[in-house]
């Protein structure tokens, strides 16, 4: 019974730590706006998604032989995603790809669809109360 | 948890942009400043911002990497009654370039801001997950 209710909320659960980890990544540009030589990153959160609710991008770890061997950290990550950079619209001098414009537009979006998951859990979870209760 | 480091990502770019505000401050103020306690003019110092990870996840922060003193040339002024002129009747002035100083100053209040905006928002996620099942 209680893994029925956790399947059921397995979903927007995975959705919301996705849109939490992406709040993270934007945040991050924004706030390097300034830095010189920063650049924009960013994950494709459609193919994250699917693939955080698969299981599918679990990488093979290279097997170690030998205490010298490098544990062949692969890039940074998002619950397996790839992060990436952002493609550039505009160069500038210093080498920054932020454009704000397109940052805080990708936040204001990200953000309401995070608020969206938190009512699509909340009415999950009245949902199993009216059923417990009757 | 995602949304509780974007606190400390913004909150590191806050500090870093009035630092960078604190510099641009001392700029205007001694912009005509032909002496100090070395006895020299006064020179424009800028800071260098850099990126710092913070938190696990790659969220990037902001540090002030160093403040670094402007190296464009001296204001030569030719004004024989000034008390710090030289044998040709030169004062040496600060390198301080206010224009380039004003848009420094609307740039970094202008990125405080988005900094603000951004912690505001992460805020208001976090209050409304609270609410999840009530």
């Amino acid at each position: 019974m209680t893994s029925k209710i956790d399947n059921a909320l397995q979903f927007n659960q995975t959705a919301l730590g996705l849109r939490a980890a992406r709040q993270e990544l934007l945040a991050s540009n924004i706030a390097n706006a300034d830095t010189p030589n920063y650049k924009a990153r960013d994950i494709d959160f459609a193919s994250a998604l699917q693939g955080a609710l698969s299981g599918s991008t679990a990488k093979l770890p290279l097997s170690g032989t030998a205490p010298q061997h490098l544990g062949g950290a692969t890039g940074t990550s998002v619950m397996g995603t790839p992060v990436m950079y952002r493609n550039v619209l505009q160069p500038s001098a210093d080498g920054n790809t932020v454009d704000m414009d397109v940052e805080r537009a990708q936040f204001a979006d990200n953000a309401l669809r995070y608020e969206a998951s938190v009512n699509f859990v909340s009415s999950q979870v009245k949902d199993v109360l009216t059923a417990l209760q009757g | 948890m995602s949304l509780f480091n974007i606190f400390n990502i913004s909150g590191s770019a806050m500090t870093a942009q009035s630092q960078r505000l604190n510099v641009v401050a001392s700029n205007l103020a001694n912009a005509d400043s032909a002496t100090g306690p070395d006895g020299k003019a006064y020179r424009a110092k800028q800071v260098v911002f850099s990126t710092t990870p913070v938190g696990t996840a790659g969220g990037a922060g902001v540090k002030v990497a160093a403040v670094v003193e402007d190296a464009s040339p001296m204001k030569m002024v030719y004004d024989p009654k000034h008390p710090m002129a030289n044998e040709q009747g030169y004062v040496t002035l600060p390198n301080v370039n206010v224009v380039e100083e004003m848009v420094n100053m609307i740039s970094s209040s202008r990125s405080y801001q988005n900094n603000v905006e951004v912690m505001n928002t992460s805020k208001s996620l976090l209050l409304k997950t609270l609410t999840i099942g009530q």
